[in-house]
């Protein structure tokens, strides 16, 4: 029962009147923790929550209090709910920020178990003296062992607020990017942008305006005063009406400025349809957009002040009390108390009083108290007190008694008052974070105390002139007339720098209310003892308090930014919008350092969280990552093919049949184009056409070995280093013409060759006359492997593919089975063999051809790790396995490509240093192991001796290891220290399986050494 | 009888623009100088086009040509006249520097037309496509997202996209979702 009476004193409620944005004909039922509530269109979820009395939203990060709203917009601390559930479950969202809608289902966050009764609020009152600034650096380090198994348990459990999505559910919603290109892009659609953007549009400049919310006007409507002789949102009607119809003009709402960034460069975060979950087409829309000139007319954030208690739910900022009252009609008290530093607070008390609300007491903290506003206020007959402070707020989970007290005293309760809510004003802060992303300083204003951009220090863009300034509140002055005469300086001042005609700003004209000067106040009461101090919140959302920072300071903390990691003050979702500048006056004050000395800590994008789909775009799903494809892939795929990632290629690795292990699979793709036919699909093999009168000569510079001299229709196989001299790549070049050559990379190595031959072309050798091509995707290129090739060729009929006319390294054009195409008699695989080019686009009708005419050949696809089995049993050597970027030719036995003839190669200085030169550099060898077993790959050999940290000496590594079915054992290579001259010897490499395997050191060739085979 | 295929066999999609496989296309890659006049003297003489000026397409006789680089130039022409083109391109330039290469098999294209076209490509390309920053003639070297691309918007009003064959599967679907009739954007029309 007593329950019942306590809401019924205390009670925040839908008010009578009011509520410009909402629509009170139509209801909206939503739930906050299951519990069905109602609200109207028009409403955030915050006004809604206020409007049924949830004055408890969430616990608090560290200590698990009792948190309420304490703002009306993006700056909100304390309000951050699990959204939505399933695939658009979402965790914390602000509840200001979000849109009320049908159905809408909010979950509170960081409570076990019920937000009502929470048991960390029983740690917190054990511990809390533990928790202070620097606790987890200072408790965590000793013992040691603790750390994994009690800390880190303990952290995880209690780290981040809101419930991670379940990993295994897909987000149900898309999103895209949209590039965009403007003159001048203003952020920020209250008076000051609408202004801005009319003067600047009057020039005729492409102009983007964006407005966070879905309403225009931000603060005006609310503060009142009239513009051009007309109530201020009349003005704002009227002036959107004006730039709608402007052809150069650009409106968007729910568009947040999200990060300004180096020469014009901005993001814009527009909502589509988190006000309608579901809503066809895409959630958000990353803007990308590039301009001449930005204006952030971004309005000022109003400052908490730093009283016990200042975080008891019911304690709101003087200025979101009043947006609850005139946007949405809501009130989140009866009797309210207001505390201020200055002018603007009375507001907040001539408009609870006409909504009916009864203010209990405004306390300003001046000894001198305010001007006009304090006037009307008092001539209202509200009880003003000047020079007073709120020494305590009540604990608990909303308000219910204030203790009043002296601003210059201790925290001495001189009266308690009665009241259900607290509006606190401590002053406004202009907000500079898209002013400061990309550079663009501060000063402190001593006469507002806060910081403001300074013109004379703005960002600078590729010419090093300013790219972004600032208008209205967001400039510093708070007046409206002030604020719209800003506004139309940079307006036209933007669109002047943007290369338009200047013109000369004509600013609406305001009528306001004269203001008495504020004082800073950064502590309540100013000399609160440290039960009030340990009490006094400045970041809601970490939980750091007043003496947290005094702390820090007393523990040598000077810097601001180690202040902010150490007390993980302003480090949270939020970004210390609320804290800023209240956190760093205390330190200031407890450094007796001035304010600016101190100076604020860095403002990075985005200026608001921004989703992860956003940032992705329309990058999921089919489209999350181009994957490149061959012609023949959707033959591959309806052939059991398992892919293999090559790059961004996918790749058989084997094409696995009914019933087969990929193991079987590849043993039988083996044997088979060992002794009858198989078929590969070599597109993706790197193609580039290198042509000039320079060419040969650019190619002998940048292989190992000679290609100038390669006769028209021969093909040889060439290594190419980078300038260390380490191995990057090779293939077979083919001379096509006196002054062309095709050269063959790795798959890998396509583009990147293509890039290094394109870099020394046009960097180096730019008086070289030589042309390069990529041609790789032209071909469709198809390995014809095993002692049948040359039959099932033959049957197709065209070009001879004989040995006498076709021999064996060589390349000839003409057609085979009605194709045109090229024949290369190359062999990767011991074997006989041709790889033969079609174009692209007849590639699967040749290879349907092939398989067709091979069928009584037996002919058969094999795959990547069949290829790789057919090199390795001939010793050959594969880019990726036999070389890491530490390998050199010397190191594998290829210094036959080497070339002693040429008095330069790209890498041959690098080979002549010492330590390429060194004969201790470990040796390709092949690796026999002595029980027939397969060696783990990367498996390090191990010596004698241990090395500094204790462990064994390795002498060498595994680099290519398989089992091969045509030896019936596993086959190996490896890099071993000294290996060439340790033939015949047995060395050990320990497994990770716990097994020691003893491998024989032996040729790396083990089939066909001869080369018999491929040569016929 | 021809046995060539295009990456997407003719796919089309309707949706804020018409997406469509443009089929198979002749394109000719032609280096060379293009100051020099005997360059200009063998694509007007073989194509019926000038050399465009940097970053724009001419077209002219059925043909067009596109500024790819300062030597680079990008020669499209129908799928069966291509063999034909690279060897009275290669005829006129023999005394000339040059290099002239067939890549219609290397490459797959796309037409989008209709009156959302800017804005699907604006989504995909860090283009501007207002009406009077992106105009009849204009062509741009460019990406299409995640991978390379070129484009040209041609007199009729239709953009020409290109791309490597490989990825023409993931161009077309990209294409395919940029295009999501409620998707609009609304900032071109």
């Amino acid at each position: 029962m007593l329950s019942a009476c306590e809401r019924s004193a205390h009670m925040s409620t839908r008010l009578a009147k009011q509520g410009r944005l909402i629509d009170r004909s139509k209801q909206i039922v939503f739930t906050f923790n299951g519990k069905s509530m109602l609200g109207h269109p028009g409403d955030t979820l915050a006004s809604a929550l206020l409007a049924n009395d949830q004055m408890l939203v969430g616990r608090s990060f560290k200590y698990h209090r009792p948190r309420g709203l304490v703002a009306s917009g993006a700056e909100e601390p304390n309000a951050l709910v699990g959204l939505g559930s399933g695939t658009r479950y979402e965790p914390n969202q602000r509840a200001t920020t979000t849109e009320l809608f049908e159905g809408l289902a909010a979950q509170s966050q960081n409570h076990w178990p019920s937000l009502e009764f929470d048991i960390g609020i029983v740690n917190s009152k054990l511990f809390s003296r533990f928790l202070t600034a620097g606790f987890y650096y200072k408790m965590f380090m000793h013992p040691k062992p603790f750390w994994k198994h009690v800390y880190e348990p303990f952290i995880r459990q209690s780290a981040g607020l809101g419930k991670a999505p379940d990993k295994e559910l897909v987000d149900a919603d898309t999103y895209e990017h949209f590039y965009f290109f403007a003159d001048v892009v203003i952020v920020g659609g209250g008076v000051a942008g609408l202004q801005a953007a009319k003067t600047a549009a009057a020039t005729g400049a492409k102009v983007l305006l964006m407005e966070q919310n879905a309403h225009w006007g931000g603060r005006a409507p609310v503060d009142g005063g009239t513009i051009d002789g007309m109530e201020a949102e009349a003005w704002v009607t009227k002036t959107l009406d004006e730039l709608r119809a402007m052809e150069n003009v650009t409106l968007r709402d729910r568009m947040m400025g999200a990060g300004v960034y180096d020469h014009g460069y901005l993001l814009g975060y527009e909502r589509l349809s988190d006000h309608m979950p579901g809503k066809p087409g895409p959630r958000h829309r990353l803007w990308r957009i590039r301009t001449k000139q930005i204006i952030t007319a971004t309005g000022a954030i109003e400052r908490p002040l730093s009283f016990a208690g200042n975080d008891v739910p019911g304690v709101m900022l003087a200025a979101s009390m009043r947006d609850y009252v005139v946007n949405w009609g809501v009130t989140p008290g009866k009797r309210v108390v207001i505390a201020t530093n200055n002018d603007d607070a009375y507001r907040t008390a001539l408009i609870l009083k006409d909504a009916g609300v009864e203010v209990a007491c405004v306390v300003d903290a001046r000894r001198l108290g305010g001007g006009a506003l304090a006037k009307q206020v008092r001539d209202a007959g509200i009880r003003v007190e000047d020079g007073r402070a709120i020494a305590k707020v009540a604990e608990g989970k909303r308000v219910t008694k204030v203790a009043i007290c002296l601003q210059n005293g201790d925290g001495q309760s001189i009266e308690e008052i009665e009241a259900d809510a607290v509006a606190m004003s401590g002053g406004w802060s202009p907000v500079v974070h898209l002013w400061s992303h990309c550079g663009g300083k501060l000063t402190w204003d001593d006469t507002q105390a806060h910081f403001r951009p300074d013109p004379n220090r703005a960002p600078l863009s590729h010419d090093g002139l300013p790219f972004v300034s600032t208008a209205g509140s967001a400039s510093g002055p708070m007046g409206l007339g002030a604020v719209l005469s800003d506004a139309a300086e940079a307006g036209a001042k933007a669109a002047e720098a943007a290369g338009l005609p200047a013109q000369a700003p004509v600013a609406a004209v305001a009528e306001d209310v004269e203001e008495t000067q504020m004082e800073p106040v950064w502590l309540m009461p100013a000399n609160a003892d440290i039960q009030h101090r340990m009490k006094s919140w400045l970041d809601y959302q970490n939980d750091v308090k007043v003496s947290d920072v005094q702390l820090a300071a007393r523990e040598g903390f000077e810097s601001v930014e180690h202040t902010k990691r150490y007390t993980t003050l302003g480090m949270a979702t939020d970004q210390g919008k609320l804290s800023n500048i209240n956190g760093l006056a205390i330190l200031a004050d407890s450094l007796g350092s001035e304010i600016p000395q101190v100076g604020t800590t860095t403002f990075r994008p985005p200026y608001h969280p921004i989703s992860m789909g956003a940032i992705g775009g329309e990058a999921r799903g089919e489209i999350f990552q181009p994957l490149r494809k061959t012609p023949m892939y959707a033959w591959n795929d309806k052939n059991g093919a398992d892919w293999e990632p090559v790059g961004h290629w996918r790749r058989p690795f084997a094409y696995i049949r009914n019933g087969e292990t990929q193991h079987d699979a590849v043993n039988r793709e083996v044997k088979n184009t060992r002794e009858n036919l198989g078929l590969l699909d070599a597109s993706t093999l790197g193609k580039l056409i290198v042509k000039g009168p320079d060419a040969g000569k650019f190619l002998d510079l940048m292989y190992t070995n000679m290609m100038s001299n390669l006769k028209v229709g021969k093909c040889r196989y060439g290594l190419m280093c980078s300038e260390n001299g380490f191995l990057m790549d090779d293939g077979v070049v083919a001379r096509i013409d006196d002054d062309t050559w095709l050269c063959h990379t790795t798959t890998g190595g396509a583009d990147r060759i293509h890039a290094h031959m394109e870099e020394w072309l046009q960097t180096e050798w730019w008086d070289m006359k030589v042309f390069v091509a990529n041609v790789t995707e032209q071909y469709a290129q198809i390995a014809v492997v095993g002692p049948n090739a040359r039959k099932v060729l033959e049957k197709l009929g065209g070009m001879d593919v004989s040995k006498e006319a076709l021999p064996f390294m060589e390349w000839r054009d003409g057609e085979i089975g009605g194709f045109k195409a090229r024949a290369y008699r190359i062999s990767f695989s011991g074997e006989l063999s041709y790889e033969i080019a079609v174009s692209a686009s007849e590639g699967q009708a040749f290879w349907d051809a092939l398989m067709a005419a091979g069928a009584e050949f037996g002919v058969m696809p094999y795959g990547t790790e069949c290829l790789h089995i057919l090199r390795a049993e001939k010793g050959f050597i594969m880019i990726g396995d036999e070389t890491d970027g530490t390998v050199i030719p010397q190191d594998l036995g290829l210094h036959w490509a080497l070339s002693k003839k040429k008095e330069d190669y790209i890498g041959k200085r690098a080979h002549s240093r010492s330590h390429m030169a060194d004969p201790e550099r470990w040796q390709l060898v092949g690796l026999e192991t002595v029980d027939g077993s397969v060696l783990p790959d990367g498996a390090y050999a191990v010596g004698q001796g241990i090395n500094a940290n204790g462990q064994k000496n390795t002498i060498g590594r595994v680099t290519s290891t398989y089992f091969s079915a045509s030896l019936n054992r596993g086959i190996a290579m490896g890099l071993v220290k000294h290996g060439r001259k340790r033939m015949g010897e047995v060395i050990s490499f320990p497994g990770t399986d716990g097994k020691t395997y003893e491998a024989k050191i032996v040729d790396p060739v083990v089939y066909d050494k001869e080369g018999a085979k491929q040569d016929v | 009888m021809s046995k060539a295929v295009s990456v997407l066999n003719g796919a089309r999609f309707s949706g804020l623009a018409e997406v469509a496989d443009a089929g198979l296309v002749g394109m000719i890659t032609l280096r060379g100088d293009l100051e020099s006049s005997a360059v200009a003297a063998a694509v007007q003489s073989t194509t019926g086009c000038a050399i465009p000026a940097v970053r724009k397409t001419v077209e002219a006789s059925g043909n067009s040509v596109s500024w790819m680089s300062p030597d680079e130039l990008l020669i499209v022409t129908a799928y069966d006249q291509v063999a034909d083109l690279c060897a009275k391109l290669q005829e006129a330039l023999t005394q000339e520097h040059a290099l002239v290469v067939n890549v219609s098999d290397a490459r797959s294209c796309f037409t989008l037309s209709g009156n959302g076209a800017r804005e699907v490509l604006g989504k995909v390309a860090p283009v501007d496509f207002a009406a009077d920053q992106f105009q009849p003639g204009d062509f741009r070297r460019s990406r299409l997202a995640q991978v390379a691309g070129a484009f040209w918007l041609d007199q009729g009003g239709a953009f020409h996209i290109v791309c490597f064959r490989s990825v023409g599967e993931y161009v077309f679907n990209l294409l395919k979702t940029a295009a999501d009739p409620d998707a609009g954007v609304g900032v071109y029309s």
